[in-house]
């Protein structure tokens, strides 16, 4: 078990910066989730905590060493990787064991180890087989089985469940949340997918273009986004970005200024009777909610989630919409929150 | 698909008499040379030419083993085997060395040092014949094990097969060992020569059947006979001059050269088709 601390974290590729200076301190067993759209970093960081990536310059702390210069199996972690890589030619139980035989661990715990694991993860039948044999959602368990076994301070997670089909993965994803609460060994834990970071962290990174944007509980982070990218990226569908100020009283907004609010906070209403009317344009009925697009008179797109349940607009009628001020978000033009 | 399978007209038929046709042709002169090897010279120089099997198989192949040419077969057929065996495995270890360090580390001038090695595929020993003998004469090691196998033991064929191979296999794959705590060597016995192991099995078949085959560079280096190797030492059972020659007994000595190969060939015919077909990721 081990706390991380990021200082001043940079990184460059010849003369491309493509991490731009990333502080962050993870306490012990905490679950912290990195998300960001492609290209963003997010990866890149994990690997430099890893030491698979050398760090151009600032410190990483793991528990209380600084482990910049070293090597990955000197920094107490484990790390289960997208593409699972598992060694093809050895059995599950010689995957799992293959740390822990390199580091001389006795045979005996060797086998207590990796058969407790194997528990754990249900691979029990699987201890012989070859990874080939195996279908993607066992693979993902035993490259997990492979970390666990090591007993490490630190988990390590890149995208480990982008392989998988979509039901496999909510499965997949709550079984990883169980076992890091279980063991309670700290995970950091990268992925693009802002549902898997929402239910996963107990806070999250949102990373863009080598840029912390900013770090918090998921809720917090939904309710008060810090920039317009992040607005923008956490949550599905995203938050609605108005070029024209809406509230009661206001003067336009400062040139490239923004207000936003999220799909849940727009009430239809009949048209007058709400801020500002839009057309519908079409709608996607998803059972247990709607999603109600449509444009303003002023050109802005918005989309609104309503009930499943309730009649819906017809495409090309004109409705109110009731949208409470005090749910509004005002963005100045560099993306960054303003105060109403 | 079906249709093909239930087929069964006079187009089968045709189809596997010409391949039949096909078979015996090729496999005609092997017979011919191996019912030579069963009779006696008188038989086999009196028309019309025998194309049974004789009685005399025993005396033959014993006479061909124990007596043989200029050496006894026996000791030629060591001789071949060491020389095989040694610039195959020889060839497959500096091979994967080479290719691993090209692949895997970063070092000055690597990609120039790649190139170096390729290019060596345009210098066969044939082209490099007579500096590498002027080499291994002045090392001292003419008629010597060292001296057949060595000059042929680089192999820009099979470093760059390898380098193929390396470089499909996953980076995840080489950064888990790597988190796993294994170090260079460690990663290189572990992960990838278990890895490479069907391709090693093809290039062993391959490259022994090279080494069994080489004729020019024996002729060349060896001079005692008991180093003659049993490609070169037939050619020098042929006749010169007015000389008289057992024929039984040299093809007898074909019959002995030609099994080796053979048998390596078979015993690992399923490995070496893996090799080449599948791989394995």
């Amino acid at each position: 078990m081990a706390e991380i601390k990021l200082e001043a974290i940079r990184k460059s590729y010849g003369r491309t910066e493509v991490i731009h200076g990333i502080d962050a301190e993870i306490s012990d067993g905490e679950f912290i989730v990195i998300v960001g759209p492609s290209g963003c970093g997010k990866s890149t960081l994990l690997r430099m905590v890893a030491g698979l990536e050398t760090i151009t310059s600032g410190d990483i702390h793991i528990g209380d060493r600084v482990v910049n210069k070293l090597e990955p199996r000197e920094r107490d972690i484990a790390m289960v990787f997208q593409n699972y890589a598992l060694y093809p030619h050895m059995s599950v139980f010689d995957n799992m064991a293959y740390g822990l035989k390199i580091a001389n661990v006795p045979k005996a715990e060797i086998l207590a180890r990796v058969n407790e694991a194997a528990r754990m993860l249900e691979l029990e039948p699987y201890l012989d087989r070859k990874p080939r044999q195996l279908s993607g959602g066992q693979r993902q368990r035993v490259a997990m089985g492979r970390a666990i076994v090591r007993k490490p301070a630190v988990f390590l997670f890149d995208e480990p469940l982008s392989n998988l089909d979509a039901k496999l993965r909510v499965q997949m994803r709550l079984e990883i949340k169980a076992l890091q609460r279980k063991l309670g060994v700290t995970a950091m834990y990268v992925t693009h997918d802002q549902v898997e970071a929402m239910t996963l962290a107990d806070r999250m990174i949102v990373m863009n273009a080598g840029v912390a944007e900013q770090v918090g509980a998921p809720l917090e982070v939904y309710a008060n986004p810090a920039t317009l990218f992040v607005a923008g990226f956490i949550g599905s569908p995203p938050m609605n970005v108005l070029s024209h100020d809406i509230r009661p009283g206001r003067g336009p907004l400062d040139p490239g200024a923004v207000i936003g609010v999220r799909p849940e906070h727009i009430d239809l209403v009949a048209p007058g009777a709400g801020l500002i009317d839009f057309d519908v344009a079409f709608c996607e009925p998803l059972g247990a909610e709607t999603l109600v697009h449509g444009v303003t008179a002023a050109g802005d797109k918005l989309v609104v989630r309503i009930d499943g349940g309730v009649q819906l607009p017809a495409d090309g009628t004109r409705v109110g919409l009731a949208i409470d001020p005090a749910r509004i978000l005002a963005f100045d033009a560099a993306g960054r929150r303003t105060e109403i | 698909m079906s249709g093909m399978v239930e087929k069964r007209g006079i187009g089968t038929w045709l189809t596997h008499a010409g391949l039949i046709l096909g078979i015996a042709i090729i496999c005609f002169p092997i017979w011919i040379a191996f019912v030579a090897s069963t009779v006696t010279q008188d038989d086999l120089i009196r028309p019309p030419m025998p194309l049974l099997p004789g009685p005399h198989f025993f005396d033959n192949y014993l006479e061909a083993l124990l007596t043989g040419g200029v050496a006894p077969v026996w000791q030629m057929l060591l001789n071949s085997l060491v020389m095989a065996l040694g610039i195959t495995i020889g060839k497959i270890i500096i091979s994967l060395l080479s290719a691993y360090a090209i692949v895997y580390f970063k070092f000055r001038f690597r990609m120039l040092f790649f190139w170096l090695i390729f290019m060596t595929l345009m210098l066969p020993v044939e082209v490099r014949i007579v500096p590498t003998y002027e080499v291994v004469a002045s090392l001292g090691l003419l008629n010597s094990y060292t001296g057949l196998i060595l000059p042929l033991i680089a192999s820009a064929t099979a470093t760059f097969l390898f380098r193929q191979l390396f470089m499909t296999i996953p980076d995840e794959l080489t950064e888990a060992a790597r988190v796993d705590g294994a170090g260079p060597i460690r990663f290189f016995i572990d992960i990838l020569l278990p890895m490479s192991r069907t391709n090693i099995a093809a290039l062993f078949v391959i490259l022994f059947i090279y080494g069994w085959n080489q004729y020019l560079w024996p002729l060349l280096i060896t001079t005692d006979p008991s180093m003659n190797t049993v490609v070169m030492g037939i050619k020098q059972m042929l006749p010169t001059g007015d000389q008289t020659v057992e024929w039984p007994v040299i093809m007898a000595t074909a019959m002995l050269a030609m099994l080796p190969p053979v048998l390596v060939v078979i015993g690992m015919q399923k490995l070496f088709v893996k090799g080449l077909v599948e791989s394995e990721k």
